[in-house]
């Protein structure tokens, strides 16, 4: 069997993230950069399910720039097989995203696409039921737990009002929740056995497509800074201020 | 302008989620929006019926027992083209998130998750949402209809009620739905309490209540004084103290209460996102550095095996006095 997985380069989630002076989009400079962390579980369980002797080959895509090579070496050291960068110079909506990924779909035939549940940057969580869509595949999101059987995949789901099992026959697209797994340390033989892994570029020209773009972001700003408010002494002040003052009591 | 109005249900029964939606749809074309409700044998739909739709469409067929994306989305797109709609909108949840992005991939559409504001501008659309854990408000512009959208609970508050009643009526299950998924089942823990999403007061805990009787008896206790919904953190739900469910922040739900009362709560950007937009947030921390209050309106520094039995004490008797 053959995993798919999609790893998109985001700020780090722990970085600050600030406007640029424009306030057209986000200040980059000196920011730290990593493989989305929804991804990165993706990526760890399709590492996982090919250690159980139950997938051969893991193929990891990003879309971006030059730069997400760097995010493709990480996922070659933790364990993928190869890579794609689908090269692209601008923005592209989270529909023009999902088009692209049925090429690349064409192209490797996976049984399983693995993908994060959202990228952290825009937060759309929309890309991959969108490509299950358009690849008329089944899906599962948010998965906590994914058991493969027989061509089958049973998957935890969670979901607002608990945990929800669900089976897909594969192919399909399963999307990672947090709680699916703990990403590994990607130790330093991974790093330089990773080296010699093989890193495919190419431009999206390439690929015969034309995504119309539909989304812009504009601009990014600042929300509104809630104000610190006072420090109370003991539970009598601050009941009687939730009462009095607040009245939300 | 003319939106469907997707219902946020399990395939069972309306889910009050639905209503910010409406609300919407209330504020953005007045003159005409419809609501689609699907499932099997759905309890509540005439809770849908008072906020001026111009009708209520009901989809009902056993196979939408379950609220099964690859079954609902082509229901949804259906009716978009039945009704050419301009806009598809739910509310912000894991069942709209899994169904309407599907949708637009159906549709082939453009879509905006969970946002704040909607500007029509010239056959464009601007639109504002929460982006980089909430740190970030992000404006964008989309062009082309249907456009889908989910929009976030608390920014849209509830609908109006009206004096007229919206009909009912059937929209048939349209022919070659794939049900190759199949739904298993569902481990809740539901219990009594509020809907997280809609109480009006919040109580949350974090990752030191260490275990779930202890986190029971501190947070639950004080919820329910205060007749309240119970939340955590992830660090909480992590450690297995709280069900996955009550998770709060960025990957978890979005809350605007009333009263947050964050107990044990470091403060992290992922908490905040969820939770910082509530009207007036109590902190509960032994650390006074902890950045919680810094968005806090009211701060107490101390432990909180010591306070919180106390605040159950006070609200008691505060209860008892008003
Ligand atoms: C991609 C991503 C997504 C995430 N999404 C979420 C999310 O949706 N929601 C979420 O909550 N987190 C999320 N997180 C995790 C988040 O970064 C924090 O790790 C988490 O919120 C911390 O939880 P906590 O406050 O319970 O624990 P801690 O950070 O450990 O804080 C515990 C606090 O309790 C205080 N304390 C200790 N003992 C006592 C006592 N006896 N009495 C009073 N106070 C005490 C301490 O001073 C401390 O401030 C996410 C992280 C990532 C990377
Ligand atoms: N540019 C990209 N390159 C690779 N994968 C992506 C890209 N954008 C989105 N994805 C994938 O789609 C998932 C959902 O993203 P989103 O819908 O944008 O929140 C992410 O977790 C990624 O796995």
């Amino acid at each position: 069997m053959k995993i798919l997985v999609t790893v998109k380069r985001v700020p780090d989630p722990y970085a600050k993230v600030v406007p640029n002076t424009a306030g057209t989009d986000i200040a980059r400079e000196g920011l730290q950069w990593a493989i989305n962390p929804f991804d990165e579980i993706a990526l760890e369980e399709a590492i996982r399910i090919k250690e159980a002797g139950k997938a051969n080959e893991i193929v990891a895509v990003s879309i971006g720039g030059d730069e997400c090579q760097e995010q493709l070496r990480t996922a070659l050291a933790m364990g993928a097989d190869r890579a794609v960068l689908i090269q692209i110079t601008e923005w592209l909506d989270p529909t023009s995203i999902a088009h692209v990924l049925t090429r690349i779909y064409q192209r490797e035939q996976p049984q399983l696409i693995l993908m994060g549940k959202q990228a952290i940057d825009t937060d759309d969580n929309q890309v991959g039921q969108m490509l299950a869509a358009l690849l008329d595949l089944p899906q599962a999101t948010f998965a906590s737990k994914i058991h493969i059987e027989n061509g089958t995949a049973t998957v935890e789901r969670e979901t607002d009002a608990g945990i929800e099992t669900i089976r897909v026959p594969l192919p399909a697209i399963i999307t990672a929740d947090l709680r699916l797994n703990q990403p590994r340390y990607v130790a330093l033989t991974g790093i330089v056995r990773a080296r010699s892994k093989p890193l495919e570029v190419l431009p999206l020209a390439e690929l015969g497509i034309a995504p119309q773009v539909r989304v812009r972001l504009l601009a990014v700003e600042r929300p509104p800074a809630r104000q610190a408010g006072k420090r109370v002494a003991d539970v009598r002040e601050l009941v009687r201020l939730l009462k009095e003052e607040a009245r939300v009591i | 302008m003319k939106i469907l109005v997707i219902a946020e249900t399990n395939g069972q029964q309306i889910s009050e989620k639905t209503l910010p939606a409406i609300a919407f749809a209330q504020q953005v074309a007045p003159e005409e929006f419809h609501i689609l409700a699907i499932g099997h044998g759905l309890q509540g739909v005439e809770n849908l019926a008072g906020y001026g739709a111009q009708s209520l469409w009901l989809t009902d067929d056993p196979i939408l027992a379950r609220p099964l994306a690859e079954r609902y989305a082509p229901v949804v797109t259906h009716a978009v083209q039945q009704l050419s709609a301009d806009f598809v909108v739910a509310t912000t949840s894991t069942f709209s998130r899994d169904v309407l992005a599907r949708v637009a991939g159906l549709l082939d559409a453009p879509m905006l998750s969970d946002i704040i504001a909607f500007m029509p501008q010239n056959g464009r659309y601007l639109v504002k949402r929460p982006v980089y854990s909430a740190n970030l408000i992000g404006t964008f512009e989309a062009e082309g209809t249907p456009l889908v959208l989910t929009v976030r609970g608390p920014a849209w508050g509830k609908p109006n009620p009206v004096d007229s009643r919206s009909p009912v009526q059937t929209l048939t299950l349209p022919t070659g739905i794939p049900t190759r998924s199949e739904w298993v089942r569902l481990q809740g823990s539901a219990g009594g309490r509020p809907d997280l999403t809609q109480a009006r007061v919040v109580v949350s805990g974090g990752r030191p209540l260490k275990d779930p009787e202890t986190f029971e008896k501190y947070i639950g206790g004080l919820a329910d004084v205060l007749g309240g919904a119970v939340g955590a953190t992830r660090a909480a739900v992590d450690a297995g103290i709280a069900p996955n469910e009550l998770q709060v922040g960025q990957t978890g739900k979005t809350v605007a209460p009333e009263l947050y009362i964050a107990v044990a709560i470091s403060g992290s950007v992922q908490h905040l996102a969820g939770m910082k937009d509530s009207k007036v947030i109590v902190a509960i921390n032994i650390d006074p550095e902890a950045p919680i209050f810094q968005v806090a309106d009211y701060g107490l520094v101390a432990d909180l095996y010591e306070v919180v039995p106390q605040l159950i004490e006070e609200l008691k008797q505060a209860r008892g006095d008003a």
